[in-house]
C-alpha cells in the first residue's frame, strides 16, 4: 500500500472500531448507541460552546501528539509526555509568576513558553540519553520518570510553592496570560492557533530540514543510516529532547491559556493521549491536527453524555485506536 | 529514628517485604517467560490491574477467595490473549501493543465499576485474605511458581522450546515446531502467572483500588531486564523492589527522612538507577520484538 492508501485505511478502521467498542460499552452501560452518539456530536460540533471546549481539548493533544510523533519518526518511542508536561508546567507557572511587573504582554508570554519549552526538554533529554547511552529502555525511563516528577512535584508545591492550603500556586501576572478566542465561554484560548503554528513548524522540521531527514532515516534503518554516516545517535537524543519540548508547550497552555498558575494534576492523562493522536495520525504532523480533534470530540463529548455512560469509556476508545495502528505500525515496520 | 531502625530487623518486616514483593514477583515470572519466547512484554501493568480487578470483583460477588484468584489468572490471560493475537498473529507493534493494553485496562476497569457499582473509584469491600502472609494463599501459589517457571523454563521440553523461539525461531522452525504456538503458550502462561499477582493488589486490601497496579508492572520489567532475562534473579531483584516499598512504607509510619510525596519514590529511583549503571553481560533474547 502506499502510503496514503496506508493512512486512509487505518483511519477507517479505527473510527470503525472505536464505533464498534463505543457502541458495546453504550449498551452494556444501559444506554441506546444511536442517542447516545447523537448526544455526543450534538454537544461538540453542534454548539459553539461546546466546539470551543473541542478545541481547548485539542489544543494541548497537538502538542502531546507532537511529543509522540516526532521520536516515532526517529524510531523512539515517547511515553513520557506526562511527566514532561507536569515538569513544564510548574517551571512555567513559577517562573511566569515571578516575572517583573510591568512586562510587556508579547515578552512575559514568551519567556513563560520558553520555560516550559527548556523544562520539557530537559526531561525528554534525560530519557534520550537513558536510552542511548545508557542502552535502558526508554519506555521504562519514561514511566520511572513520570512517577518521579509527580511526586517531586507535589513535594516542591506542598513545601514552599502551593498557596496556603491549596493544591495551587500563585496567580500569574495578567502580562502572561493568553487571551481567550471568545467562542461562547468555551476554554478555547489563543493557544489554539499556537498549535497550529508548532504543528507546521514541526512538519516543516520533519519534511524539509537535515535533522528531520536524519530523523526520518534512523527512523526507517538504524543501522543504514549509521552506515551512512548521520549522526543517529545524537539525532535520536535530539528527537526526544524536541519531544520533551513539544510535552512541554502543552503545559504552558494549561497554565497561560487556562489554569494562571500550576494545579496538582494539571493536564493529567494528556501526556498519555497524545499517543493515541500520534498513532492515529501515523506520526504526521500535519494529521495530528485531525487526530487531535477526533480526541477533543470524543473527550468533550465523553463528558456530555457521562450521566447515560461513565467517561471512562473514552479510555477505553483511545485504547482500542492505538491498538488499530499497533497492528498497521508492525507491519509497516516488518 | 532507633524505632524506625528496630522496626526493620522484626519478621513482621520480613513479612511486610513478602507481601509487597509477590506482585512484583509474579509480574516478573510473566515477562520473563513471553520475552524469552520473543515478545516485548510492555502489558504487565495491564495484567497486573486485570487481575487485581477481576480477583476484587468476583471475590465480592461469589464470595470466594478461589474463585477470585481464578478470575485474577483468567483476567492475565485475556490481557495475554490480545497480546498474543496482535504480536504474534498480527506482527503489529509490540511496544505499542503493551502500553495500548494498559491503556486499556485503565480504562475499563473504572469504566465497569462505574457501571456495575455507580462509581469508578473503588469496588466493594469485602473479606479478602487478610495482611498475613502465611494464611494467604498466593503467597504460597507465588512460591510453587517461581520454582515451577525456574525449573519449567530451564529443564523441560517447552522451557527449551521457549528459549529457543526467543534466539532463533527460524531454527525451531526448521525443526518442525510451530514458533506461533509456543509463543502462544508462553505469553498465555504468563499472564495468567502475571494476572495472579494482581490478584495480591486487591484481596489484601479486601477490594479494588482504581490504578492498583501504580507502575508495578513496568519496574517488574525493569527486574526481567536486569535479571538478564532469567527468572530466579528477576525474582530476587523483586524482592529488592519490595524491600524499597517495605522501608519507604515505614520511613513514612516513622516520619523517617524525606517527606511521604519522596520516599514513595524509592523503588522507581531505584529502578532507574540501577537500569543507568547495572553492567548487562546479559544480551536479551534476539528474537525479542521480532515478529517472525
Amino acid at each position: 500500500m502506499t502510503g496514503r492508501a496506508r493512512t486512509i485505511h487505518l483511519t477507517v478502521v479505527a473510527l470503525l472500531a472505536t464505533m464498534a467498542v463505543g457502541s458495546l460499552l453504550m449498551i452494556v452501560a444501559g444506554a441506546s448507541p444511536l442517542h447516545a452518539w447523537g448526544q455526543l456530536l450534538q454537544k461538540t460540533l453542534g454548539e459553539r460552546q461546546g466546539f470551543g471546549q473541542v478545541l481547548f481539548r485539542a489544543t494541548p493533544l497537538v502538542f502531546t501528539g507532537l511529543a509522540v510523533a516526532v521520536p516515532l519518526r526517529a524510531g523512539l518511542f515517547n511515553i513520557g509526555g506526562e511527566g514532561q508536561l507536569t515538569a513544564a508546567a510548574l517551571a512555567c507557572a513559577v517562573v511566569a509568576a515571578a516575572l517583573p511587573p510591568g512586562l510587556p504582554a508579547p515578552l512575559a508570554v514568551l519567556i513563560a513558553t520558553a520555560v516550559a519549552f527548556l523544562a520539557g526538554a530537559a526531561v525528554g533529554a534525560a530519557t534520550g540519553a537513558m536510552r542511548i547511552y545508557r542502552g535502558a529502555h526508554e519506555v521504562i525511563v519514561a514511566i520511572g520518570l513520570n512517577a518521579i516528577i509527580a511526586g517531586v512535584a507535589l513535594w516542591l508545591g506542598n513545601r514552599s510553592l502551593f498557596v496556603g492550603e491549596s493544591t495551587r500556586t500563585a496567580t500569574i501576572p495578567a502580562a502572561a496570560q493568553l487571551p481567550e478566542l471568545g467562542l461562547a465561554g468555551s476554554n478555547a484560548s489563543v493557544s489554539a492557533l499556537g498549535a497550529l503554528a508548532v504543528a507546521a513548524l514541526m512538519a516543516w522540521l520533519l519534511a524539509r530540514t537535515r535533522v528531520g531527514f536524519t530523523w526520518r532515516m534512523t527512523g526507517q534503518g538504524l543501522d543504514a543510516a549509521r552506515a551512512a554516516g548521520l549522526p543517529v545517535d545524537r539525532a535520536r537524543v535530539w528527537a526526544m529532547t524536541v519531544a520533551g519540548g513539544m510535552a512541554g508547550l502543552a503545559g504552558a497552555h494549561f497554565v497561560l491559556g487556562h489554569k494562571h498558575a500550576y494545579e496538582d494534576g494539571l493536564g493529567r492523562g494528556v501526556g498519555f493521549l497524545g499517543i493515541a493522536v500520534a498513532l492515529l495520525a501515523q506520526g504526521e504532523a500535519l494529521a495530528i491536527i485531525g487526530a487531535a480533534l477526533v480526541f477533543g470530540v470524543l473527550g468533550q463529548g465523553g463528558l456530555a453524555i457521562a450521566s447515560d455512560v461513565p467517561k471512562e469509556m473514552v479510555d477505553v476508545l483511545q485504547a482500542v485506536v492505538v491498538l488499530v495502528a499497533a497492528a498497521s505500525l508492525g507491519r509497516r515496520r516488518a | 529514628m532507633t524505632g524506625f531502625v528496630a522496626s526493620l530487623i522484626t519478621l513482621g518486616f520480613l513479612a511486610q517485604v513478602l507481601r509487597i514483593a509477590i506482585p512484583y514477583v509474579l509480574a516478573a515470572l510473566g515477562g520473563t517467560l513471553s520475552e524469552r519466547a520473543g515478545v516485548i512484554d510492555l502489558a504487565l501493568e495491564a495484567k497486573l490491574l486485570m487481575g487485581a480487578f477481576a480477583a476484587a470483583v468476583l471475590g465480592y460477588e461469589t464470595g470466594s477467595i478461589a474463585v477470585g484468584i481464578a478470575g485474577a489468572a483468567a483476567a492475565g490471560v485475556a490481557v495475554a490473549a490480545i497480546q498474543a493475537l496482535w504480536s504474534v498473529r498480527l506482527g503489529a507493534d509490540q511496544v505499542v501493543t503493551g502500553i495500548a493494553l494498559n491503556l486499556g485496562a485503565f480504562g475499563f476497569t473504572r469504566y465497569f465499576l462505574g457501571v456495575r457499582y455507580g462509581q469508578g473509584a473503588n469496588s466493594p469491600r469485602f473479606d479478602g485474605v487478610g495482611t498475613g502472609v502465611l494464611t494467604n494463599p498466593i503467597t504460597w501459589i507465588a512460591a510453587a511458581l517461581v520454582a515451577l517457571v525456574v525449573v519449567g523454563l530451564w529443564q523441560t521440553r517447552l522451557g527449551l522450546r521457549v528459549r529457543a523461539v526467543g534466539e532463533r525461531p527460524d531454527a525451531v522452525a526448521a525443526a518442525g515446531v510451530s514458533v506461533a504456538r509456543v509463543r502462544w503458550a508462553a505469553v498465555l502462561i504468563g499472564g495468567a502467572i502475571a494476572g495472579v499477582g494482581g490478584a495480591q493488589l486487591s484481596l489484601p486490601v479486601d477490594g479494588f483500588v482504581a490504578e492498583a497496579s501504580g507502575g508495578r508492572g513496568y519496574v517488574a520489567l525493569a527486574a526481567v531486564i536486569m535479571s538478564g532475562w532469567r527468572p530466579g534473579r528477576a525474582a530476587l531483584w523483586c524482592l529488592a523492589f519490595g524491600l524499597a516499598d517495605a522501608v519507604q512504607y515505614r520511613m513514612q509510619t516513622h516520619g523517617v527522612g524525606l517527606p511521604a510525596e519522596l520516599t514513595r519514590l524509592l523503588p522507581y529511583v531505584l529502578a532507574l538507577v540501577l537500569l543507568a549503571v547495572w553492567p548487562r553481560r546479559v544480551a536479551p533474547p534476539r528474537a525479542l520484538g521480532q515478529p517472525d
